[in-house]
């Protein structure tokens, strides 16, 4: 972070040193790791660490993106953008079968096309290219049922997640010790908070996604969330008729399940002031984890990230 | 003007001023009904770190399922796994985060039941700091005394006594005095530098982040403003400088860096540094970041340093300051806590992992045990789950250490199973041992080569396991009559003749199982070190202590032979009636019957007696020597 360190770390750089340490341990210890790369806010810092963590080298890793064929335009833009600057490289998987069966989450609904393009594609993609070891950009503060979540995190090589048997951590020494074919979902940013990303972000002027920002972007209201139409798929009810607003997006995923919220925040500065004003969690953006409650862990049962 | 003010007034003086705040990680403990969940509850819910959405939520589950009627439930905003909530307690670790304007803190919760020191170790692992809840009512109970004892044993340095439910109690300071007298008792046993107590209502809110009008007698902070004051770091960037290499750097032929994260005090470029264990000196030349090179780097800190000389340094390896470097042993006196529910098994090889180095490991049986409720020191054989020992341990290679007391980065270590892969125990280490030290290994100047270009052969150990009545001995018997007959030397170390006399004193316990096999393995090696062709026909049912015997061998010497008849057959033939007392119930911890046998799985040579006469399985044997260029054609 500066060039002098002080005797007293931030908050920040503890969280970034611990980060760092974890990937290091993770690229010494596994066979044929990945970073999982989502585009979103959360993947740009991790990604920036990664590139911290083995200055003046390369991640030695590929990123991974799972891309459903529903995320905004811009954000396949900024992710090409993005990795050709960094020269990078790049592996993206789309579930074929879902595609060839036109699975999306206007005709299947959100629960169907999440399993078949998010997590089904995720497993094939892990299985394709026979990853042993995945970082995630994953924090303990995003929903209840994480806060129990191992950094080090033990999938079957059926990808299921056992919350009544993971192993200890203990001190920073992580046991990454695995059987034939099974994997581990790595997640570095655990102890981070959304602030302390947002934090970590304006101080280090990480690049970010535009749909960040407030701009005025085509959206209709549906069921009381604000939607973009980012494309011509978007199938429009009768009383619906896109209109202009000034809006921005707090989570980035696919598009016709992300909630934008209207806002005038158009730089780090305002979105960060907005964000601590404001009385709302962030995942409240996200369409599935309405579901029912402790829904989220029972998607990483079946092996949803 | 107030901080938070500034969020709307001024955001880049809000940002400036949250950017330099500290971390504190500390750990929660109480007893079940403490009121721990509602005390962190209500610091979230204090510092604002609950959103509306959320707070709907839980004004929905309070009404629902929660314990204070119409009010809200603070227990409920921490309580995680679906499970969990409907049992009504919290049965892991579970972390919450929240911030003041001062510092972040990092929260491990801790459940409060009986099958508690595994989670509670773990938890304290990581804190600075360990805030105990006691029931005002109820005193300083065993379980107080236990978490006391186990935050000092994980070297946690500060204690704050969160004597809660103080508004149960008239807000009584003589309740409070008496507690906080009773503890600090206690407390004189253990070693704990910083100790505060404070009077506290989670459920009231007194004393939690403001102070409390019902206790104008306490003038101390409230828990928050403690929290937020205490200084947890200096004694840590204090620290002679250590650093364990993670990764080592090398993008191209011209930049060699080793990266890690700094376990302990500066570092600064020119210092002079020692790398361990090998004893290497040198200097750092930089310490490189992606920002920039620094001028300096303290404990906790993530870099990639580079040294003046070129010298071979791998992961693992420690850079340190050449003033006090750390010491270096193989043998080491240890607490050890066991964290499995299959006990530790003295003698077995685990897996050690340090600050990043992983060795080979085995545990003597324990000097004692420490009661956690009495601390009352208690003799042992093993450990069982949540048990606390002391235990000698030896390493397979010297490794740089300090003592945990001295550091807790480089002093600690978990134990790893090698079936399961789990993390199976973790240690704190208190001295080496001077034992390895002070027995040098003798130079004979007659040594393996010379006795085995004697013999005319090179030796090795055929390893013959398989279930009792498996064939073992007599395959093996037939092995060495036609090794004799060629001229070969050889020797059978079998299992029941060994029993009558070497091991004599062994029974067949797990732990037992464990002792004889190693004996065994060292005798073998012996054997080998004559020039021996050594049979081994042990049952050796523990894959772990055959990847032992292996590992002492040279490559190449050890052959592993898995006699592979199924329990069936092996119980048909059961030619020395065995089986049978074992299925009447006459013999305990029989192979196959009511104890485990973990068959190889990559032998070298696999024999199945079912369509293999004594004969061919010999025959089989002897070609595989000679495959491996052991004996010739």
């Amino acid at each position: 972070m500066s060039a002098t360190a002080q005797i007293h770390l931030t908050h920040l750089q503890r969280l970034e040193a611990e980060a760092i340490h974890i990937m290091r341990e993770v690229v010494s210890e596994a066979q044929n790791p990945v970073m999982l790369y989502s585009v979103g806010k959360d993947s740009a810092v991790m990604l920036h660490l990664a590139m911290k963590a083995f200055y003046p080298s390369k991640p030695p890793f590929p990123l991974l993106h799972v891309d459903t064929g529903w995320k905004f335009k811009e954000m396949i833009s900024f992710r090409d953008d993005l990795v050709a600057k960094l020269g990078l490289e790049l592996l993206t998987h789309t579930n074929p079968e879902g595609l060839a069966d036109g699975i999306g989450p206007f005709t299947h609904g959100s629960a169907v096309h999440t399993d078949i393009m998010k997590t089904q594609a995720l497993k094939q993609a892990l299985d394709k290219y026979e990853f042993d070891a995945a970082f995630g950009g994953a924090r303990r503060d995003e929903e209840k049922s994480r806060a129990k979540e191992r950094i080090f995190s033990f999938r079957s090589a059926q990808h299921q997640w056992d919350p009544k048997n993971q192993r200890p951590e203990l001190w920073s020494i992580y046991n990454v010790q695995k059987h034939e074919g099974e994997s581990i979902r790595v997640f570095p940013l655990s102890n981070w908070t959304e602030l302390d990303i947002w934090q970590y972000i304006h101080l280090e002027q990480i690049p970010i996604v535009p749909l960040y920002f407030a701009a005025e972007r085509p959206v209709v209201e549906r069921d009381g969330t604000l939607i973009m139409v980012d494309d011509d798929r978007m199938p429009l009810r009768d009383d619906e008729q896109p209109i202009l607003k000034n809006v921005r997006f707090r989570t980035l995923g696919c598009y016709p399940l992300t909630g934008a919220v209207e806002s005038t925040a158009d730089t780090l500065q305002d979105i960060i002031q907005e964000m601590l004003l404001t009385r709302t969690s962030e995942r409240q953006g996200r369409v599935i984890d309405h579901d029912q409650s402790a829904s989220m862990e029972k998607k990483k049962q079946e092996g949803y990230f | 003007m107030h901080q938070s003010d500034l969020i709307s007034s001024d955001i880049d003086a809000y940002l400036k001023a949250h950017e330099n705040k500290s971390l504190l990680r500390f750990i929660t403990c109480g007893s079940v009904d403490d009121g721990k969940s509602t005390l962190i509850g209500r610091l979230l819910y204090e510092s604002k770190m609950i959103f509306e959405d959320q707070l709907t939520a839980l004004e929905q589950d309070s009404k629902k399922v929660g314990t204070q009627g119409e009010n809200i439930d603070f227990a409920l905003l921490v309580d995680g796994l679906a499970a969990e909530r409907e049992q009504g307690i919290t049965i892991d670790v579970a972390y919450r985060f929240f911030a003041t304007e001062h510092r972040k803190f990092i929260v491990a919760d801790t459940p409060g039941h009986e099958q508690y020191t595994r989670n509670m170790a773990t938890g304290a692992s990581t804190a600075d700091l360990a805030v105990l809840l006691i029931d005002a009512r109820q005193g300083v109970l065993t379980q107080t005394k236990r978490h006391a004892f186990i935050a000092s044993q994980l070297g946690v340095r500060h204690i704050v006594l969160a004597v809660n439910k103080m508004d149960l109690v008239d807000y009584s300071e003589k309740v409070f005095n008496e507690i906080d007298d009773d503890f600090k008792t206690f407390a004189d046993q253990l070693d704990i530098p910083n100790l505060h107590a404070i009077p506290v209502s989670a459920l009231a809110g007194d004393n939690v982040v403001d102070g409390s009008r019902y206790m104008p007698w306490y003038e101390g902070p409230s828990l928050l403003g403690y929290l937020e004051g205490v200084d947890v770091e200096a004694e840590e960037t204090s620290l002679p400088f250590r650093m364990p290499v993670q990764w080592v750097n090398r993008p191209d032929l011209d930049f060699r860096g080793y990266a890690g994260r700094i376990a302990g005090g500066i570092v600064r470029p020119g210092d002079d540094v020692r790398v361990l264990p090998s004893g290497k000196q040198s200097k750092i030349a930089r310490i490189v970041t992606m920002d920039s090179d620094l001028d300096e780097a303290v404990s906790g800190q993530s870099v990639t340093l580079t040294l003046t000389d070129e010298i071979d340094i791998s992961r693992g390896d420690v850079i340190a300051t050449s003033e006090t470097p750390p010491e270096i042993s193989d043998q080491f006196d240890t607490t050890i806590i066991w964290l499995s529910e299959e006990p530790m098994l003295p003698g077995r090889s685990y897996r050690m992992k340090t600050s990043s180095r992983l060795v080979s490991a085995t545990v003597n049986a324990p000097k004692h045990k420490t009661d956690v409720n009495t601390l009352q020191k208690l003799p042992a054989k093993t450990l069982q789950l949540n048990e606390i020992g002391n235990c000698t341990l030896a390493v397979d290679r010297p490794i740089a250490f300090d003592s945990y007391n001295e550091n807790r980065q480089t002093g600690s270590f978990i134990l790893i199973d090698r079936m399961t892969n789990n993390t199976v125990g973790m240690g704190m280490i208190n001295f080496p041992l001077r034992r390895a030290a002070n027995i040098h290994w003798q130079n004979l100047d007659i040594n393996k080569a010379a006795n085995a270009e004697q013999k005319g052969q090179s030796p090795a150990v055929l390893w013959f396991t398989g279930l009792s009545g498996s064939g073992k001995s007599t395959i093996a018997n037939e092995v060495q009559r036609r090794l004799f007959a060629s001229g070969r030397h050889s020797f059978i170390l079998d299992g029941d003749n060994v029993r009558h006399g070497l091991n004599r004193d062994l029974g067949f316990t797990d732990a037992d199982r464990v002792e004889n096999i190693r004996r065994v393995a060292e005798v073998s090696k012996l054997m080998v070190d004559a020039g021996l062709i050594t049979l081994v026909s042990f049952i050796s049912p523990f894959r772990a202590e055959r990847e032992l015997a292996r590992n002492l061998m040279e490559e190449g010497e050890f052959i592993e032979i898995f006699v592979n008849t199924p329990l069936s057959v092996a119980e048909t033939r059961d030619p020395k009636g065995l089986y049978k007392k074992a299925r009447a119930g006459n013999l305990k911890n029989f192979t196959g019957i009511d104890s485990p046998y973990e068959a190889p799985e990559n032998p070298e040579i696999e024999i199945n007696t079912d369509d293999m006469s004594v004969e061919d399985a010999a025959e089989r044997v002897i070609k595989g020597l000679i495959e491996r260029g052991i004996i010739e054609a």
